[in-house]
C-alpha cells in the first residue's frame, strides 16, 4: 500500500511541490526515495538560505563547499582535504555503532576527494559528566570511535569533549577527517559524461540505516528501541580495504569520479553525480550485490549499509577495476550508467521503478521558510555568591574545583583509547588546545583546532559564535600558525521553534563575519537540527574546525615547554568576562544576556603580534587563554611543564575577571629573559603584563596560594 | 639492508616501517603482498608491521598466520636472518608458533596508546646490538592484545634461556608491575626465539624515530640490524 507523505517524512507544502514538478502523483518507490533525500538531513532545506552567507573562496581555498570535502591549498602541490560531520541521533540511540560509523562515514567523503585519509578529529558532548548514564554512554562512544579509526589506520589526533546536562537525551558526536591529496589529481563529482559506467565497490547491500537520514531529522523519541533498524553497523576492516583500493585505483587514472555512500545510500550517490553533472543516471538494482534476500529495489536504492563507494568510470576501465578490488578482497560491480536524458531512474531487470528529473532528487528541494523570533532577553539576575577574592581561600578553592571538573579536567582515559600516532606524522597529540601533523609529501606542518562553547552561544549566539570560531583560531596563531580555512558542524534543536531559528540564524552569522574578515573560509560543514528528546533540548552547539599552515618546523610554538628563570607574560588583557564563564556555571551566577566583545581589528593585532613571537622565536612556550581562564591555562602549562610559576598579580577586586574570566584575544607566554624587549616590541598596540616568574614546584601567589604541582596535577586526573 | 614488509589485509604500520627505515638507513624496503609465495630476491630482513590484520577477526593474527607468504617468512627465518615482528606482527608470529606465548586483552580491557618505556635486556641480538644492555628507550605502545602470557614453566624456561629482549620499566628503568602498561607476564614486551633471529615486541620501534614526533629511540634498531646485517654476511 502507498504511504502517506506524512509517513515518509514531507510535509503537505513539499507534497504539493512534487506533483507540480512531476505533473503526476510520485508511485510508492518515488515517494521514500523523496521522502529521504527532502529531508533535512540530506536537503539543508532549513538552512541553505543561512549557509549561503558563509564566505567560501579566496585565500587558500581550492575547493569550497559542494563536493564530499573543502581543499585547501599546502603548499608544494598538495591540498588538505577536510570536513567535519554529525552522527548524533544514531550516537544516542546506538552509542557504540553510531560513533563508529561517523567516523567511517567522514572518512569517505575524504576519500571521494582522492584524499588519502590522514587524521581524524572528534567534538563530543556529553551529558552531565559526573552521572552513570554519561559514563556509559561515553564508554561507548570512544570504543566506537576507538574500535573504528584504531583498526582503519587513520590517527585519531585530537578533538575536544564537553559536558553539560543539556545533552543527556542529546550526545553530540561530531567527527573531522583531514586527508592529504595532491592539487592535480583531486575527484570531482561534477565531472561525468554519458556512457560512463557507474561501480559499487565495497560491502554487499543490506537492509541496514534504511532511511536513517529521515531519522537525523527529527526529534528523539522515547521508544528509541524502534530506530535500531536505522543504525548502520560497521566494519572498519573493510573500509581499511576500500581506502587502499579506491586509492589504488584513482592513482592509476582509472576513475572520472567518485561519490561515497553515506545518508540515502545508492540514491543520494549517485543522483547527486547526475544532478552535479548535469546528466541523468540509470540505476540496476538487481545488479546489486546483497547480503539479504528478497529486497525490494527501493529498500536497496535507500540503504544505508556502510563500506561502499560509487566510482565513475569509462567502460573500458572496468576490467581493471575489478582486478583491484579482487585484491582487496571487495565486492565490485557497475550498477549503472550515466545518461543523457537528465533523470534518476531506477531498474529493477526490465521494471522501471523509479524515474525522476535529477535535479529533484540529488540537487535541490523547495527551501523551508521557518518563522523566526528573538528570545526574550534573560533577566538580569542579582549575581548570587559574588565572587570575592578577598574572601580567604577563594581562589585557591575555585581552581582546584575547576581543575577537577569534567570539561577541564585531564582527557587522557579517553584519548589513550584511540591510536593517535599510526602513519607517524603526529607532532603534537591529542592533550593539547592544538594537535599538529606533518605532511611527509611537502614537509610542512598543519594545525588542527576544535571548539564548541555552547554556554556563550546560549546567553548571545552571534558574538558566543564568533568567540567560538577565534578561541579555534588563536591556538593556532600562538603556536605560530595562519589559518587556512575552516569546517563547521551546525548542531541545534527544532528549527521549527522560532527562537530556536532565530539563534541558529544569529550564530550563523557570528561564524560569518569572523570567516569575513578574519578571513578563514568556509569550505566544508554538516548541519544537524532536532536534537531534541522527551523533556530535553541541547543549548546551541555550533562547533567549528580549523586548519592551519606552518611557514617552517622551526616555528611551532609548544604550549607547555616552560624552562626556569622565564618570564611570565600575559599579552592581551581585555575582553575576558566572568558571563558564560565555567566559574560562573559553577558558583551559580546567572547568565546575563550581554554580548561579548567582537573586535575584529584586535584579533587581526593579536595575530599578527603572535605569528611575530614565534617566527622570531621570542619565546619558550605560549597558550592561548581558553576554558577556565587564565590561572587554569597557568596551571595546565606547569603540570604538563614539570615546573611551577610564581605568580605577581597585585589583588585587586578585578582578580577574578582575570583569572577566571574567558573570552577575548589572550595568550600565555613564558620568555627567556634575553628575549624580553624584543618580546614587548612584538606586542607593541597590545597591552602585556609580566605577571610572574618560571621555577620551582608549585604555582604560587603571594599570600593568595601557594600550591605544590603534584597536588595540582592530582586532581586535574581525577 | 634489503628489507621487506609484508602486507596483509588490514595492516597498518606498513607504510611507517617502509618510512622509518628510509628516515634512519636511507635504503628503500619493499612491501610484500600477503599472497605471495616468495619474498623478494636477496631479502635480509623481514618484517610483519603492525595494524588489524583481516580486522583482528577470529583471533588477533590467526588468519594472517595461515596466509601464502608466510612459508617463505618461515624459510627465512630458518636461514637464520632477522625476522621482526611489530605489534599484530608480534601475534602473527606467535600463532604461527615461530614465538612461544599469546598476547592477550590488557589488564584494564582498554585499548592504550602512549609512550612507555622498556629496558634492553639483551644487546647481543641482530636487533639490539646498538643498544647499551640496561638503557632504557621512550618508545610507543598502541594496543588492545598486548599483554604477553605463557604457562609457568614455559615463562621460567624463557627467563632462563635469556630470551627476553625488552622489558617494562619505569623510566629510571625499574621492572615492576606498576610500570606494565597491559599487564604482561614478567612486564616483557619482546621476545626472541632460541637462536635469536626472530623477535616479536608490542613496542613500535618505528614510531620513535624521528625526535620531532617524541622519540628516536627506535632508530638505533634499524641501526643495529644494518650492522649486525653487514657484519654476519660479511660484506
Amino acid at each position: 500500500m502507498k504511504p502517506d507523505f506524512r509517513e515518509v517524512g514531507l510535509k503537505e507544502s513539499e507534497y504539493r511541490a512534487i506533483i507540480k514538478i512531476l505533473g503526476r502523483e510520485p508511485n510508492t518507490p518515488e515517494l521514500r526515495i523523496l521522502g529521504v533525500m527532502w529531508s533535512e538531513h540530506c536537503s539543508y532545506k532549513s538552512t541553505r538560505p543561512l549557509l549561503a552567507k558563509f564566505p567560501n573562496t579566496g585565500g587558500a581555498v581550492v575547493q569550497g563547499p559542494g563536493e564530499n570535502a573543502g581543499i585547501v591549498d599546502a603548499g608544494g602541490g598538495w591540498g588538505v582535504a577536510f570536513k567535519v560531520e554529525s552522527h548524533n541521533h544514531p550516537s544516542a540511540v546506538a552509542p557504540f555503532q553510531g560513533a563508529a560509523t561517523g567516523v567511517g562515514g567522514i572518512i569517505r567523503d575524504i576519500l571521494a576527494m582522492g584524499a588519502r585519509p590522514v587524521a581524524t578529529l572528534d567534538g563530543l558532548c556529553l551529558g552531565d559528566g559526573n552521572s552513570a548514564h554519561t559514563r556509559s554512554l561515553a564508554e561507548g562512544i570512544v570504543k566506537g570511535i576507538a574500535g573504528y579509526g584504531n583498526a582503519v589506520g587513520v590517527p585519531t589526533v585530537g578533538g575536544k569533549t564537553i559536558y553539560d546536562g543539556c545533552y543527556n537525551g542529546n550526545p553530540l558526536v561530531n567527527a573531522m577527517c583531514v586527508g592529504i591529496v595532491p592539487l592535480d589529481s583531486v575527484v570531482s563529482s561534477k565531472t561525468a559524461k554519458p556512457g560512463q559506467l557507474a561501480i559499487l565497490v565495497g560491502s554487499r547491500t543490506g537492509r541496514d540505516g534504511i532511511a536513517g537520514a529521515a531519522f537525523a531529522s527529527s526529534e528523539l523519541t522515547d521508544d528509541t528501541r524502534s530506530s535500531r533498524p536505522k543504525i548502520q553497523i560497521g566494519d572498519p576492516f573493510v573500509e581499511k580495504l576500500l581506502i587502499e583500493c579506491c586509492l589504488d585505483i584513482h592513482s592509476r587514472g582509472l576513475i572520472v569520479g567518485m561519490q561515497d555512500m553515506g545518508a540515502a545510500g545508492i540514491t543520494s550517490s549517485s543522483s547527486e553525480i547526475a544532478a552535479k553533472s548535469g546528466t541523468g543516471i540509470v540505476i540496476r538494482s538487481d545488479l546489486v550485490p546483497l547480503r539479504e534476500e528478497n529486497m525490494k529495489p527501493w529498500e536497496i536504492a535507500l540503504s544505508e549499509s556502510q563500506e561502499r563507494m560509487l566510482l565513475i568510470a569509462e567502460p573500458e576501465n572496468l576490467p581493471e577495476i575489478e582486478r583491484t578490488a579482487r585484491k582487496w578482497e571487495l565486492e565490485c560491480a557497475p550498477i549503472g550508467e550515466i545518461t543523457d536524458d537528465g533523470l534518476f531512474v531506477i531498474m529493477d531487470k526490465d521494471e522501471m521503478i523509479v524515474s525522476l528529473p535529477a535535479g529533484m532528487v540529488g540537487g535541490s528541494c523547495p527551501v523551508l521558510p521557518w518563522p523566526s523570533r528573538k528570545p526574550a532577553e534573560k533577566t538580569i539576575m542579582q549575581r548570587t555568591a559574588a565572587p570575592s577574592a578577598d574572601q580567604p581561600g577563594y581562589i585557591l578553592d575555585q581552581l582546584l574545583g575547576m581543575l577537577g571538573d569534567p570539561n577541564l579536567a585531564d582527557k587522557s582515559e579517553i584519548y589513550h583509547q584511540y591510536d593517535y600516532m599510526v602513519q607517524t606524522n603526529t607532532v603534537i597529540p591529542p592533550g593539547s588546545g592544538i594537535s599538529v601533523i606533518r605532511i611527509r609529501e611537502n614537509g610542512r606542518l598543519i594545525g588542527l583546532t576544535m571548539e564548541v562553547d555552547p554556554w556563550k552561544c546560549d546567553i548571545d549566539p552571534f558574538t558566543g559564535a564568533a568567540e567560538t570560531f577565534l578561541k579555534a583560531l588563536r591556538p593556532l596563531w600562538v603556536s605560530g600558525a595562519e589559518h587556512l580555512a575552516m569546517t563547521n558542524c551546525l548542531n541545534y534543536p527544532s528549527p521549527e521553534n522560532p527562537e530556536n531559528f532565530w539563534v541558529l540564524s544569529r550564530s550563523v552569522e557570528g561564524f560569518a563575519a569572523v570567516a569575513r574578515d578574519l578571513v578563514c573560509p568556509v569550505v566544508s560543514g554538516n548541519v544537524s537540527l532536532y536534537n531534541e528528546s522527551t523533556g530535553s533540548r541541547i543549548l546551541p552547539s555550533p562547533l567549528v574546525g580549523v586548519v592551519g599552515l606552518y611557514e617552517k618546523t622551526e616555528n611551532l610554538l609548544r604550549e607547555s615547554t616552560l624552562r626556569d628563570g622565564d618570564l611570565i607574560f600575559l599579552a592581551g588583557t581585555s575582553g575576558a568576562t566572568l558571563n558564560g564563564s565555567h566559574l560562573a556555571r559553577r558558583t551559580g551566577m546567572e547568565p546575563i544576556s550581554t554580548p561579548f566583545d567582537y573586535l575584529p581589528e584586535r584579533e587581526v593585532a593579536f595575530m599578527r603580534s603572535a605569528l611575530k613571537t614565534s617566527r622570531e622565536n621570542l619565546a619558550s612556550s605560549g597558550r592561548a587563554i581558553a576554558g577556565g581562564g587564565l590561572l587554569i591555562s597557568m596551571a595546565k602549562t606547569c603540570i604538563a611543564s614539570g615546573r611551577g610559576i610564581r605568580l605577581d598579580i597585585p589583588v585587586s577586586a578585578k582578580l577574578p575577571e582575570l583569572l577566571f574570566g574567558e573570552g577575548g584575544a589572550r595568550a600565555l607566554y613564558s620568555v627567556p629573559p634575553s628575549c624580553e624587549n624584543q618580546f614587548i616590541s612584538a606586542w607593541s598596540g597590545i597591552p602585556v603584563i609580566r605577571i610572574g616568574e618560571a621555577g620551582g614546584s608549585e604555582l604560587s601567589m603571594g599570600t593568595v596560594m601557594n600550591i605544590p604541582l603534584h597536588h595540582l596535577e592530582q586532581i586535574w586526573r581525577r | 639492508m634489503k628489507t621487506s614488509v609484508v602486507v596483509f589485509p588490514g595492516s597498518n604500520c606498513d607504510l611507517d616501517v617502509v618510512h622509518a627505515v628510509r628516515a634512519t638507513l636511507q635504503t628503500e624496503a619493499s612491501l610484500v603482498w600477503h599472497e605471495d609465495s616468495e619474498l623478494p630476491e636477496g631479502t635480509e630482513l623481514v618484517v610483519l608491521p603492525g595494524g588489524f590484520s583481516y580486522g583482528d577477526y577470529l583471533r588477533c593474527g590467526a588468519m594472517a598466520a595461515k596466509s601464502r607468504i608466510i612459508g617463505a617468512v618461515r624459510k627465512h627465518a630458518e636461514r637464520g636472518l632477522p625476522l621482526l615482528g611489530i605489534c599484530n606482527g608480534f601475534q602473527v608470529l606467535t600463532e604461527t608458533g615461530l614465538l612461544p606465548g599469546a598476547l592477550l586483552a590488557n589488564r584494564s580491557l582498554s585499548f592504550i596508546c602512549d609512550y612507555c618505556h622498556v629496558r634492553v635486556e639483551r644487546n647481543d641480538t641482530p636487533f639490539t646490538c646498538m643498544y647499551g644492555k640496561g638503557q632504557v628507550l621512550r618508545i610507543p605502545i598502541a594496543h588492545y592484545e598486548g599483554l604477553y602470557f605463557l604457562p609457568a614453566a614455559d615463562l621460567d624456561a624463557l627467563e632462563r634461556e635469556g630470551r627476553v629482549v625488552f622489558r617494562y620499566c619505569s623510566p629510571e628503568g625499574d621492572v615492576d608491575e606498576r610500570f606494565s602498561p597491559n599487564g604482561s607476564l614478567n612486564g616483557i614486551a619482546g621476545v626472541t626465539n632460541t637462536r635469536g633471529n626472530v623477535l616479536g615486541m608490542m613496542p613500535h620501534p618505528e614510531r620513535a624515530g624521528e625526535s620531532l614526533l617524541g622519540s628516536s629511540d627506535g632508530a638505533v634498531l634499524w641501526r643495529s640490524l644494518h650492522k649486525w646485517l653487514e657484519g654476519s654476511l660479511g660484506k
